[in-house]
């Protein structure tokens, strides 16, 4: 917030910040229906817990810094971020750790660095890897889609499971490991991928479930680049380092190496390219730049999944590629008009 | 017909032109009073030639500066030189500056025309002429046109390029001037060919301007210019711009650090077309202009043929009064270049295409507020000039000019784009001028402490050099003394008084002894 004198122009605003978080949050949407379709309503507890959460620190840290309130706030810029962090969440998670990990991404992520607009890391990214590495036993229980399992936690339980009145040893037949932690640890035991995908938590391409969610991501980031939201720079980039990463090891060895359908259909690679990546603040700037940067992001997420220690990277790619943002944008600069 | 290429950027914005062009061209009245700011162009000051209580004729020349890069104001009707001192001007800073006002005695007497038929005038004699009558840049640059031309003269010009683009939205007074003064915005166009001497003459205009494009069209094909087309440009935001419409037309950038003059291209805005014509013609000086008033809170908005020096409440009763009572927003210029007024007391100058008047609630930033940059980049896709605003502004911002040079800052044309779509509503462009006069103040004050320093060191330099000459003549002075010493005492014999005495006795006893032998 700055206060200075009046100036052009002076025609009235044709968009608004707002506007740019609304066009966000309904291209969120589908994604998270099929979401919550697969996985029960755990999510969607999560989402809320997330957004009630985020915004009484925004509110709270927004006083605590003697910053309007309202303004922040109706800028939804907070609501986007925390419903980001709740997606990376495991489906059933204590509202605690929800509690924990948006403290962490609003207060450390965001308004430390002085609020939006100067936070060089993604704040929900920041929020889920410090929740990563603190909690990892609460942060790798995950559960089955109803198509494996064939039911998924009630809407009672899953607000019992959350709120911590409910034992987890109830519901072990449900959990599981992720599909990419599956790959990852039979790879580790010398299994072969086509061994592993007769595993009933696979689907036509990705992990059953996912794969339709990551579809919807990609259909609510096509709206973002219909709305002129985002631009296509990021997500072209970044998919592209994943499938082109993906592609060159599959044809050399498909027995070790995942398919790249199952890579772009695992995990958070999609929501990753469109939602996540494409955060203005902390991502590149120029056109150049934010290729470089998608691209930087894309081959990261295949280096940690396939050869680092976590199932997946993009959390950990959005953040390093962050770091690299100030040298990428400064030796991006595009030519100026009559420069040679 | 050539083909014209699309330049970076840009913006689709709705024009609001209607409104304005409704009723043609008004001719306003002589208001009892007019303010001459003596700077209405860009390059040097002019002083005032006259003094309070001087009787001065419509076209006299009131204040000039005999530098090259000048334009003399003239009285805009005859009276009374009243006062000189500090009033309101139209001036981003909002401060006062010097005017010079007359009382307007209604005969609006001009002086004796001088009238030589221009077809016979050399270029060099025009170009006196056109510096005489105080001609700018009508499109906003003001920039003195005599000096311009004669630079362009010797760089030889390929393309002259006659600007009607008017992009700006709600501004239509170019419009209104082709559409009434075709045939003088055509013999302005002769003149310069007859000073330039380009190989083709190209007129811009917009083509939401159907009106002007068809009344310049039907008024160029009974004139007899030739290579001189009517180029209709697609309707997009800043095509206007200097360096937009060469890019337009030509497919050419004029290289960083040069002017369009030195690629072979010459751009002269319609309205300074007719300034010229009637320099020439009739030996008018510049001492009226069309002026655009518009906006959401005037009862008639139009086009008014206004004296310079018109105070702008007086333009706003002609054009029937506020529409609101309660607070109006006054805006020199555009909805996108403008800058807000200190009141409505400021006169028309060259500079004035437009008077915004708007409703205090409809005009944005007005709230003192704004949300931070989230560098979203919509600023850098609509920036004609292909620079990074977020990044400018983070850098103007924090006051290192070092890296506001690094990016560009001095290549922003102000057009506004990017303060108009920016989501966070940062009037980035205010930021940038600002951080621009600061940079040329922080310069202009090195380059005088330089100077200081400069002037100070010589000093130092000559007083030793001063000392050292003192020193090498008294060493040399003192050697000289030494040497002719030395040479007179090595002829002498040696001189002691005792040696000599004893060498005395010594003979003496050496001849006793010779003597007693």
């Amino acid at each position: 917030m700055t206060s200075i004198a009046i100036s052009s122009s002076f025609l009235p605003p044709g968009n608004t910040l707002r506007r740019l978080m609304i066009q966000v949050i309904i291209a969120l949407v589908p994604g998270t229906l099929a979401y919550a379709w697969h996985f029960g309503s755990g999510v969607i507890i999560n989402i809320v817990l997330a957004v009630l959460f985020a915004l009484a620190l925004e509110a709270g840290i927004l006083k605590l810094r003697a910053r309007p309130v309202m303004p922040h706030l109706s800028d939804f810029s907070a609501v986007v971020a925390a419903w980001l962090f709740a997606l990376c969440l495991p489906m059933h998670s204590p509202w605690w750790l929800v509690l924990v990990g948006i403290s962490f991404a609003m207060i450390a992520g965001k308004h430390l660095y002085g609020g939006l607009g100067f936070n060089p890391f993604n704040p929900a990214m920041v929020g889920y890897v410090a929740l990563l590495i603190s909690f990892p036993r609460e942060m790798t229980s995950w559960y089955l889609p109803a198509s494996v399992a064939g039911e998924t936690l009630s809407l009672t339980d899953a607000l019992r499971y959350s709120f911590g009145n409910i034992d987890i040893n109830q519901f072990d037949a449900l959990s599981s490991a992720t599909p990419l932690d599956q790959i990852k640890t039979a790879i580790g035991q010398n299994i072969s991928i086509s061994e592993i995908r007769s595993s009933p938590v696979f689907g036509e391409y990705g992990g059953k479930g996912w794969e339709w969610i990551s579809f919807w991501w990609f259909i609510g980031g096509l709206w973002l680049l219909l709305t002129r939201t985002i631009r296509w720079h990021i997500p072209v980039a970044l998919l592209g380092g994943v499938l082109g990463m993906a592609l060159v090891f599959y044809l050399a060895n498909p027995e070790i190496y995942s398919s790249p359908l199952f890579h772009l259909l695992s995990g958070a690679v999609v929501i990753g390219a469109f939602f996540i990546a494409t955060d203005p603040v902390t991502a590149a700037t120029t056109d150049m730049g934010r290729l470089v940067y998608g691209l930087l992001i894309g081959l990261l997420i295949y280096i940690i999944r396939v050869w680092g220690s976590y199932p997946d990277g993009v959390a950990f790619s959005i953040l390093l590629a962050n770091m690299c943002v100030p040298l990428i944008d400064y030796y991006s600069q595009p030519r100026v008009y009559g420069e040679k | 017909m050539i083909k014209l290429t699309r330049f970076h950027g840009g913006l689709h914005l709705a024009g609001h032109k209607a409104e304005s062009r409704a009723h043609g061209l008004q001719q306003a009245t002589i208001p009892e009073r007019l303010f001459l700011p003596i700077r209405q162009h860009i390059g040097e000051c002019n002083k005032p030639l006259v003094e309070p209580g001087d009787r001065v004729l419509k076209g006299q020349i009131i204040a000039a500066n005999p530098s090259l890069i000048c334009a003399a104001v003239h009285a805009p009707s005859s009276g009374t030189v009243s006062a000189i001192g500090d009033y309101p001007v139209a001036h981003p800073s909002g401060q006062p500056d010097t005017c010079i006002v007359i009382d307007v005695d209604g005969k609006d007497e001009a002086a004796e025309p001088d009238l030589p038929d221009p077809r016979q005038l050399t270029p060099d004699a025009m170009m006196e002429r056109i510096c005489r009558a105080g001609i700018v840049g009508l499109g906003g640059a003001t920039f003195p046109t005599s000096p311009k031309l004669s630079r362009g003269k010797a760089s030889g010009i390929d393309t002259l390029i006659i600007n009607g683009v008017e992009c700006e939205p709600y501004i239509t007074c170019d419009d209104i001037l082709m559409r009434h003064y075709s045939a003088e915005v055509l013999r302005g166009t002769g003149y310069l060919q007859q000073i330039l001497h380009p190989t083709n003459t190209l007129i811009a205009i917009e083509d939401n301007k159907p009106e002007a494009i068809a009344e310049i069209s039907r008024a160029l094909a009974q004139t007899p210019l030739t290579n001189t087309d009517v180029i209709p440009v697609p309707t997009i935001y800043p095509s206007g711009g200097e360096k937009q419409l060469i890019h337009i037309l030509t497919g050419k950038e004029v290289p960083r650090g040069q002017l369009a003059f030195d690629i072979g291209l010459f751009c002269q805005n319609v309205g300074t077309c007719v300034a010229i014509t009637r320099a020439l013609e009739k030996d008018e000086a510049l001492i009226s202009r069309v002026v655009t008033i518009s906006g959401d809170n005037i009862n008639a908005p139009g086009n008014w043929e206004t004296r310079l020096g018109t105070p702008i409440n007086h333009l706003i009763e002609l054009a029937g009064g506020y529409r609101h009572a309660a607070g109006a927003n006054l805006v020199m210029g555009g909805p996108m270049m403008g800058f807000s007024l200190s009141g409505h007391q400021v006169p028309i100058v060259k500079a004035s295409n437009c008077i915004m008047v708007m409703c205090e609630e409809t005009a944005p930033h007005t709230s003192g507020y704004h949300d931070e940059c989230i560098r979203c980049s919509k600023c850098t896709e609509v920036c004609p000039a292909q620079l990074l605003p977020q990044q400018l502004y983070w850098h103007a911002r924090a006051k290192n000019w070092e890296r506001t040079r690094e990016y560009h800052l001095s290549d922003c044309i102000e057009c506004g784009c990017c303060s108009t779509v920016c989501p966070s509503q940062i009037p980035l462009v205010q930021y940038y001028r600002a951080a621009k006069s600061e940079i040329q103040a922080t310069q202009k004050a090195q380059l005088k402490s330089d100077r200081a320093r400069a002037r100070f060191e010589f000093r130092e330099q000559r007083l030793l050099l001063k000392k050292q000459k003192a020193e090498e003549r008294r060493r040399l002075k003192r050697e000289a003394l030494q040497k002719k010493h030395d040479k007179s005492g090595a002829s002498k014999p040696i001189s002691d008084p005792v040696l000599a005495a004893l060498a005395r006795v010594k003979a003496r006893k050496k001849s006793l002894q010779e003597d007693s032998q």
